[in-house]
């Protein structure tokens, strides 16, 4: 079995399963539990079949390269599984394999509205995709299959199609999904030009061959054309609209794996295939990794869209994974790297980590929408008396976020302020000061990150419910608690056995291009993670065993203390009013503060209408609205202006299509003229 | 400067003596005994919540100054706190208006047990001033079981204080048979 | 490498004597104001009593509620026994400071939830301005610490101090900074003045107090008997890293008790400071304090620029 999976043919195993999958629940549209269940079904045995494999990869440490070759010109189906593609095959195959268990139970709540069949078609085809993205070799098809993920996305995207808000949503993704398109073919065109050939590994050999200039402006598109999938401020315009509108399993996939491919093709072509990076290079990356952070988490604080807060989130989370990535680059151009692996090890670890803790807060998100009918975090409340599991779950996934010890999140952060640290030490001023500059932006990302789970955990589930539709959810079915219940125990065991996993990533790490001759480095032994000699060692099997410790001499503490004291349940301290659930901290009001602290930034604006009983007197208001809202200033700064440049340019170039037949045969005219000029020479 | 600096170490004696007057505080014990494992409890540390039931603020005045350096009520382990789920002592003062009912209730209800009610001035007693009035009710003890009573309109502080003196004093006696 | 009895003090050592940080604290604020006070063992008594009340929990409260006491106590002593009280040997393996910085954020996290659990307002708000204050310290306290970590060439906290006890030349300046910027922070997390007055009434002004205004019993004694730890550990990460003189440096009895004795002497100066020091200003108006955290930043930020 073992041989087998080492064997090409897997990844045609793999790939038939997903087809199959999707095919299969088209077919059977007509009966929803059927399709379903078919759909879901293979999508679960095709990825623990794609996980077992990548598994096998990164425990053998081989690369395996297949390549089918086609008769279209320069398209060659190659397959090129090193063990960066096999980490990310791991991460895809393990959110997608908990998403599909999600979703046989969460699917039922789109039976007799909106067409199964469809969903099961979009959503095997869209794994398929995912996985064709980190697996493929060749620009051409790779660019096939990232037009796959993206297209197969949209239509999930737009699946709720009776909400108008979805399929605007949907139409902003397309466009803007295409515009990094646009740029990431213009990057392999540059490529193809130098190099001679669209094969990943031609291109790792002739790279050395590209002028300076030419490499800067590949590193230009591919930030931009890459950037864009991954969610960088300012290209980020389409997440917070897309994520929430697609249904949650999806949102899921696509918020923890498919910006994650962004990340993938970042460390491929700037660790992999262009040599030699610049210092200017990862010094623009940590900029935007730390602006993409801040922003984030700002503009998170500001939502209350359940889902729209855990996009911006993702946002928040794309920076610092890009934080790591930066200072990874920077290491590499200055050739330190033994550091530059910690940085890539942080970046990559960071990935695992968020993928799942985003997945489990989406699926715990979508449990909660399927119950209440509405994102508005405004009318929840006292959820966590009707759905206890649920809110379990989506505890941990807050604290996890929060990089809150001794979960997962924390040891990522704490490995990205390593090599953020690490970059303060090495170098003279300028870079010393962005990299101390980057050290504090994840600083108060952590703090504000965690301010706003502690808004979103205790709205939601905490105190009393705010509306009717929260006052009669029900807990979430088994198969949805299975789904977030692997994930949340996943976000404890990946914490404590933080060591072990970053020695397994310090392998993934070694086997890119710019950072193979470098030892593989065992940054941890028997659980304890030691850094940079020695300038910081942590143990997260040992804080999680003081904190056990803690808790358990408190425990016993209180009973030696305390005597026989009777608990009573009594009416919450009212100040001798009646309580009203409009006396309950809202979401707005919570966050409301920390937007007044930001207000340069965010720029919110406060809309007052008030209707008064007599318009001339106004003394008595008959009605009176107060609507708060952000500046939208990427739209108003940057794409308003962008768009009507582009108009403008368009509508001078109407004027060629004049209408008028003597024009059109004075073009032709010029044009013979011209081509005889040129072909005389 | 040096001056504020040494405060530290010694202040101006303005403090007012109860301890050899305490015996004289002037209290009534009403209501049911308080059982002995209560006396023992409010020996070191008491935390007092005011609670104004539609008075005159007369009381509220004379109470507040309790605080100030010339009575000092602090030194005597006994603290006011914001919310009756802290307090161990709510001293109640106001013939209780009729809008103030439902809220000393749940006041009293908010309080963990063992607790001790303390009705301050003659308005709390019995309605004082007001006694007989459509808007009030005549007395915490219509209200909530009340255990002590400090008479006075209003008593001074000194007059508080003693009382309150006697009151722990009289918490601190073990042999108090419980009815 | 640790010896168990100095780690068994030193996870004893700070709820033993944090009640008595404050008592005093609270003595030197009322000798100034003219009176004479509670003793400074008051808080002693008050937790005592507390311990024996019984309890009342809301009706809307939920597992949370009744969890976050035990939690944010548990982490308080988790972090006391990871720092360098007496001697700079009884390292553990969690003595990280970014360790100790997320741990604090940990116990805030549960602290803000429990208050926002029990559905009344100032729980509410409370939990606000508290995650308002404790997100943006974050950034003022990890760079102070992170002055030291370059100046010590390790994270570790007794490292730290260890190299503390003999202050390169080119490391005052910046560790003076450094200390300037950790104080703010810590009067932020402490919840003393500028940011938030431990005695007030009005719940309006509140910030922690609000959020703990439900708690009564044992529970409550745990609440307060953490933030009292709180207090003592950063006076204590205050005066240890910073002017770590009478550390021992083995473990002998002998130079543990003159440890003792020097942290003993250097903790009531401290204390004697922050009295002072609430004694003398008011409390800042909440808009105001993002503007003393951020100044808290840049100055660490300019300690380690100036670090060679």
């Amino acid at each position: 079995m073992l041989s087998f999976l080492n064997s090409s043919g897997v990844i045609l195993i793999i790939l038939s399963l997903f087809s199959i999958g999707a095919v299969g629940a088209l077919i059977l549209q007509k009966n929803n539990n059927l399709a379903n269940w078919w759909g879901n079904g293979f999508a679960i045995i095709g990825s623990l079949v794609s996980g077992l494999f990548a598994a096998n990869i990164l425990a053998s440490s081989q690369t395996l390269a297949y390549k089918i070759s086609t008769s279209f010109p320069g398209l060659g189906l190659s397959f090129n599984i090193d063990r960066l593609s096999a980490f990310f095959i791991l991460i895809i195959s393990l959110i997608t394999f908990v998403c599909s268990v999600y979703a046989l139970g969460y699917v039922k709540h789109y039976y007799r509205k909106y067409n199964i069949g469809t969903l099961g078609f979009f959503y095997n085809t869209f794994i398929a995709g995912l996985l064709l993205v980190v697996m493929a070799s060749n620009a051409l098809f790779f660019l096939i299959a990232w037009e796959i993920m993206s297209l197969t996305s949209y239509f999930l995207v737009v699946y709720e199609n009776i909400n108008e808000q979805n399929v605007k949503a949907g139409t902003l993704y397309f466009i803007m999904t295409h515009v990094g398109t646009a740029f990431i073919i213009l990057a392999f065109f540059l490529l193809y030009n130098t190099t001679g050939s669209l094969e990943f590994e031609a291109m790792k050999n002739g790279a050395s061959a590209l002028s300076p200039l030419l490499k800067n402006i590949i590193f230009v598109c591919a930030l931009i054309g890459f950037g864009t999938k991954a969610g960088i401020i300012p290209l980020h315009i389409w997440l917070p609209s897309a994520h929430p509108a697609a249904p949650s399993h999806v949102s899921a996939i696509m918020s923890g794996v498919m910006i994650k491919t962004g990340i993938y093709m970042f460390i491929r072509m700037f660790f992999d295939i262009l040599p030699n990076a610049p210092l200017w290079w990862g010094i623009c990356i940590l900029i935007v990794g730390s602006v993409s952070s801040l922003l984030g988490v700002l503009y998170a604080l500001a939502e209350h869209d359940l889902k729209k807060l855990l996009a911006y989130h993702s946002i928040e989370n794309i920076g610092i994974i890009l934080l790591g990535l930066g200072s990874s680059l920077v290491f590499l151009s200055a050739g330190l790297k033994t550091f530059a692996m910690i940085g890539l090890i942080a970046a990559l670890f960071h990935t695992l980590n968020h993928a799942i803790f985003k997945a489990l807060l989406f699926l715990g998100a979508g449990s909660i929408i399927s119950q209440t009918h509405t994102r508005n975090i405004e009318e929840y409340g006292g959820l966590i008396k009707l759905m206890p599991a649920t809110a379990l779950f989506f505890l941990v996934g807050s604290m996890a976020i929060s990089a809150l010890p001794p979960l997962n999140g924390f040891f990522s952060e704490w490995l990205t302020f390593q090599s953020l640290f690490s970059g303060a030490t090495s170098f003279g001023t300028l870079t010393k000061l962005v990299f101390v500059l980057s050290a504090g932006a994840l600083a108060f990302t952590g703090g504000l990150a965690a301010a706003c789970f502690v808004k979103a955990f205790g709205v939601t589930f905490l105190a009393r419910p705010r509306s009717d539709e929260a006052k009669h959810a029900k807990e979430s079915d088994l198969s949805l608690q299975i789904g977030m219940g692997v994930l949340a125990a996943l976000t404890l065991v990946i914490g404590v056995s933080a060591g072990n996993v970053s020695n397994m990533l310090s392998g993934v790490a070694g086997s890119v291009h710019g950072l193979a001759g470098s030892e593989i480095i065992n940054i941890a032994n028997s659980n304890t993670v030691h850094v940079n000699n020695e300038f910081a060692v942590l143990s997260m099997p040992a804080l999680l065993a003081i904190l056990l410790a803690a808790l358990l001499i408190t425990y016993i503490l209180v009973k030696i203390l305390s005597g026989k004291q009777k608990i009573t349940v009594g009416r919450t301290w009212d100040c001798g009013t009646d309580l009203t659930p409009r006396m309950e901290i809202t979401a707005t009001g919570f966050s409301r503060s920390i937007i007044t602290v930001f207000k340069n930034v965010l720029k919110p604006t406060r809309q007052n209408e008030i209707e008064y009983d007599d318009a001339n007197l106004r003394y008595f208001p008959k009605s009176n609205s107060i609507h708060l809202e952000l500046h939208d200033v990427y739209q108003s700064f940057f794409y308003k202006p962008l768009k009507n440049l582009l108009i403008k340019i368009s509508d001078q170039m109407r004027k060629i299509q004049s209408g008028n037949m003597n024009a059109y045969i004075l073009y032709i005219f010029i044009a013979l003229m011209g081509l005889l000029l040129i072909v005389a020479k | 400067m040096s001056n504020l600096f040494s405060k530290i170490f010694s202040v101006p004696k303005v403090l007012v003596d109860v301890e050899s007057s305490a015996g004289q505080g002037n209290f009534n014990e009403v209501g049911e005994k308080i059982t002995s494992q209560v006396k023992k409890l409010f020996n070191g540390s008491l935390a007092i919540r005011s609670v104004t039931a539609g008075s005159t603020n007369a009381c509220e005045q004379e109470l507040v100054a309790l605080g100030n350096a010339y009575y000092d009520v602090e030194r005597f382990g006994v603290h006011f706190v914001a919310s009756p789920r802290h307090a161990d002592m709510h001293i109640v003062s106001g013939p209780v208006s009729r809008n103030m009912r439902e809220a000393l209730v749940r006041t009293y209800e908010a309080t963990p047990t063992p607790k001790i009610i303390v009705a301050l001035g003659d308005d709390a007693i019995d309605g004082g001033i007001f006694k007989g009035s459509y808007a009030t009710l005549d007395g915490v003890d219509k209200v909530i079981p009340v255990n002590y009573q400090i008479p006075g309109d209003p008593p001074s502080p000194q007059k508080i204080l003693e009382a309150l003196l006697a009151i722990l004093n009289d918490l601190q006696l073990k042999n108090k048979t419980s009815k | 490498m640790y010896s168990f009895i100095p780690w068994l003090l030193q996870l004893l050592f700070i709820p033993a004597f944090a009640p008595l940080c404050i008592g005093l604290t609270r003595k030197i604020k009322a000798k100034f104001q003219n009176r004479q006070g509670a003793s400074i063992w008051q808080p002693y008594l008050d937790l005592w009593k507390l311990f024996h009340k019984d309890e009342i929990i809301s009706e809307d409260a939920s597992w949370v509620f009744r969890f976050a006491p035990y939690l944010v106590f548990g982490v308080t002593l988790a972090i006391g026994a990871s720092l360098p009280l007496l001697s700079t040997l009884t390292r553990l393996p969690t003595g990280d400071f970014l360790g100790i910085v997320y741990l604090i954020a940990l116990g805030t996290f549960f602290l803000a939830l429990s208050g926002v659990d029990t559905g009344g307002g100032f729980g509410g708000f409370g939990g606000s301005r508290e995650m308002l204050v404790s997100s943006l310290t974050e950034g003022g306290l990890i760079l102070s610490l992170f002055t030291l970590a370059l100046i010590a060439k390790s994270t570790n906290l007794f490292s730290i101090s260890a190299v503390m006890l003999a202050v390169p030349s080119f490391a005052i300046i910046p560790a003076v900074l450094a200390f300037i910027s950790f104080c703010i922070s810590m009067l932020a997390e402490s919840s003393r003045y500028p940011f938030d007055n431990p005695a007030t009434h009005l719940e309006l002004t509140m910030i922690h107090e609000a959020m703990i205004l439900e708690y009564s019993g044992k529970r409550l004694a745990l609440m307060e008997w953490a933030a009292a730890n709180k207090y003592l550990i950063f006076i204590s990460l205050a005066v240890n890293l910073f002017y770590p003189a009478g550390l021992a440096t083995t473990l002998g009895l002998g130079s543990l008790l003159i440890a003792f004795g020097a942290l003993t002497i250097k903790v009531a100066v401290l204390c004697a400071g922050v009295a002072t020091l609430e004694s003398s200003i008011a409390k800042l108006r909440i808009f105001r304090l993002p503007d003393l955290l951020f100044t808290s930043f840049i100055i660490s930020l300019i300690a380690i620029s100036i670090i060679a």
